[in-house]
């Protein structure tokens, strides 16, 4: 046991793990929301700031956020996860990132917990700031919309990283050792965004980066829902956006390796997003379905004026601070309920408090959630998947990708019965047997495809071509004297034919 | 106004046996030079920037609120966190714009280095000048590549975006070690600390100076006679 942690040293320790836990999974789907974040810096304390950082507190991750964790802090064996993923408007979704939040057991014993952890927990905070910018999935979330969306999900125990596909790679945010053990803050983040399917049963792979949906062996089924990180309805800034960028691409590709038939693939197809390409080849706007009103993260903090300060290093952080609760209120008047420090901060009543004293409490307007996960707003989408399909009577073709439900979980598919695919000629391009409706082999052995390509550049007239011409036309100038007289001799049996005519 | 005070080493010297040194290096375009500098410094600078202390008695003391922002390039893709600090960001811009003026008007050669050192002031006794003692260097060498065509500048633009991406790791990874930091003063020491003339957030003491290398190593002369300045300087 710790006896050499004084109670009240034991007490604080707990409380700074915990809140640090809340505050990362903040930082980390704040992250993931799509935005720019922004909060001001406040010279004078507010008293609701952990570990003296301005990092807001979106409602429903906190919520998520004790839910998971139960309880229960940190512990060696038991980690806490957020687990970010994409979800494409079909269904279709991936892991990006599991960030684990770990205790070992080498312990600091002589560390001072009230002064020395509580920094250098701030400074991991910092560090984890500067590093969910780093890794990939931060531009991908930057640029969600239409096309997809980006999830979180949190869990408490043993770290799953097998749905990040192999190579992933790990980068360590930091470390802060405790007298009860050392905190480790680390992300492994999949690498391979080409979404090579690693399924095993027989579908099509995915042309241009389809998303393959992998939950069929989720490890947690009945765990933790999906969340999507971001919420903004009617936003309609890049509806032009897919059509105009995958027509392109799709015109682009379906020439030069791959059959026309590629094109019956999702016209919400994209690039994968490897790391560092450029974004003039990506189209994907910025949209933002289902789940939290944005929680305006770039909304900017009003400055608490009151201290109920946790002087630092003689005293605790919480001390014996009044059982207030602080909120940061941002300007626009959406309310979030911070976590203060102070001994009381399990109830979250949100109350306005600009000014530092307790009001009444506001309803949580705006901040009241709803999680719409498929709500992409433009289109619905079934007409989505059905007018992909560029030929007639695309309801009978085989379908590469079933529709999606409003599942949040993602929707299984089923394997694509449209052939096997002939062999990779490139990564990201495979060679399907593609049969159209109503293309039977009546005249010729071969398919539309092959059909079109072959007769797409029949030869060039012969009457058209110069040479031939020119020398025809000499030559028909020549015998032009003859033809003459032989009309002319032949002129009653012309006339009889008129004739007839009249 | 800020004291003077004497360099204990001057930056192109070995540094102080308990100064930790990092070395960065990038090698960028002209335009990506401003946005290269303010990320890595800004990311420096959030690691070893507080919040406004306010003693009270007893000596203890409270601490402000640092907030964060993030910040998107324009040349580089790439975005950052940075404090916020309209006077912290002033102060970093207009250090890495006379860099790049320097950079730009050394000639065609295009490197030079700029660092970012923090120090603490050792009070002297008079007649002698307070003494600055460096605790942490960090020096970005720049090494400035001119493209032929846009192509080249759009991989450029992706190629040096992983490349900060790789420097903000490593920086993570020093600060991550938890080595020496200044103690925490007292009311009366904190300005030998910190820099407390900003209104927002408190950053360590530090100073940013640069140095430009052109063809002929001009530079290696302009350290023998700062050393010798030093030296002879009380």
């Amino acid at each position: 046991m710790d006896t050499d942690l004084s109670s009240q040293d034991r007490k604080d320790l707990d409380k700074f793990i915990k809140f640090f836990a809340l505050k990362t999974v903040q930082v980390i789907v704040q992250a993931r929301l799509g935005e720019k974040i922004c909060t001001r810096s406040s010279s004078s304390p507010t008293g609701s700031d952990w570990f003296n950082l301005a990092i807001k507190d979106i409602p429903e991750v906190t919520h998520e956020a004790k839910k998971a964790l139960a309880g229960q802090l940190p512990a060696v064996g038991r980690s806490m996860c957020v687990e970010i993923s994409l979800k494409t408007s079909e269904g279709d979704s991936m892991e990006l990132e599991i960030w684990c939040l770990e205790m070992n057991e080498k312990c600091d014993k002589e560390i001072k917990v009230s002064y020395t952890v509580y920094n250098r927990l701030s400074l991991l905070l910092k560090s984890l700031l500067a590093i969910t910018r780093v890794t990939p999935a931060y531009r991908l979330s930057r640029k969600q919309g239409h096309e997809y969306v980006i999830l979180y999900r949190i869990y408490f125990g043993e770290v799953q990283l097998s749905g990040l596909g192999e190579g992933f790679q790990t980068v360590r945010v930091g470390t802060v050792g405790t007298p009860v053990g050392t905190i480790t803050l680390s992300c492994a983040y999949r690498i391979n965004l080409a979404f090579m399917s690693t399924r095993q049963f027989e579908r099509t792979p995915p042309i241009m980066g389809i998303i393959i949906d992998h939950f069929v062996d989720r490890p947690y089924p009945s765990s933790s829902p999906m969340h999507p990180c971001n919420y903004r309805a009617g936003e309609d800034n890049g509806a032009v956006y897919p059509s105009v960028e995958d027509s392109q691409e799709v015109c682009t590709t379906s020439f030069s390796t791959s059959p026309p038939s590629q094109l019956s693939s999702s016209r919400l197809s994209y690039q994968p997003a490897a790391l560092g390409v450029g974004s003039a080849d990506m189209g994907y706007p910025i949209l933002f379905a289902g789940g939290l009103n944005a929680a305006h993260p770039h909304q900017l903090i009003g400055p608490g004026k009151e201290g109920g300060v946790p002087p630092i290093p003689s005293q605790p952080a919480h001390g014996t601070q009044a059982d207030q609760e602080r909120i940061c209120t941002p300007l626009d008047g959406v309310h979030y309920s911070a976590a203060t420090p102070s001994s009381s901060e399990d109830t979250e009543t949100v109350s306005n408090s600009s000014e530092g004293k307790c009001g009444s409490p506001h309803d949580l307007l705006e901040t009241i959630f709803i999680r719409k996960v498929g709500a992409f707003v433009n289109k619905p989408i079934n007409q989505v998947t059905m007018a992909n399909l560029d030929i007639p009577f695309a309801m009978f073709a085989p379908k590469n990708v079933e529709l999606e439900d409003n599942d949040p979980m993602g929707s299984l598919h089923s394997e694509g019965s449209s052939g096997s695919s002939t062999g990779n000629t490139h990564d990201d391009f495979v060679m399907i047997d593609f049969k159209p409706a109503f293309s039977k082999d009546d005249i010729l052995p071969m398919d539309l495809g092959t059909f079109y390509r072959e007769f797409q550049n029949p030869p060039q007239l012969s009457s058209l071509s110069i040479d031939i011409g020119a020398q025809s036309m000499a030559e028909d100038l020549d015998s032009l004297p003859e033809k003459l007289a032989v009309h002319e001799k032949n002129v009653k049996e012309f006339d009889a034919f008129v004739e007839t005519l009249q | 106004p800020r004291r003077t005070c004497r360099r204990a080493h001057s930056p192109g010297a070995a540094p102080a046996m308990n100064c930790r040194a990092e070395v960065l290096e990038v090698s960028v375009e002209g335009r990506q030079v401003e946005e290269a500098m303010l990320a890595v410094l800004h990311t420096v600078l959030l690691h070893r920037s507080t919040g406004k202390f306010h003693y009270k008695k007893e000596g203890t003391y409270s601490i402000g609120t640092v907030g964060t922002q993030d910040v998107d390039c324009d040349f580089i893709d790439f975005a950052y966190v940075r404090v916020s600090s309209e006077e912290l960001d002033r102060a970093l811009r207009k250090a890495v714009g006379e860099f790049k003026d320097a950079l730009r008007n050394s000639g065609s050669d295009g490197m030079g280095q700029i660092s970012l050192e923090f120090y603490q002031k050792k009070k002297s006794r008079w007649p002698f000048s307070d003494e600055c003692i460096p605790w942490e260097l960090w020096t970005i060498k720049v090494n400035v590549v001119n493209l032929a065509n846009e192509q080249e500048r759009q991989i450029c633009r992706e190629k040096v975006g992983e490349k900060l991406c790789e420097k903000i790791i490593n920086i993570v990874e020093v600060m991550n070690r938890h080595e020496y930091l200044p103690k925490m003063p007292t009311q009366s020491e904190v300005d030998n600390v910190f820099d407390t003339s900003l209104k927002d957030v408190q950053p360590y003491l530090y100073k940013i100076s640069y140095q430009i290398t052109d063809s002929l190593g001009t530079s290696v002369t302009t350290t023998m006679r700062r050393l010798i300045k030093d030296t002879l300087a009380l």
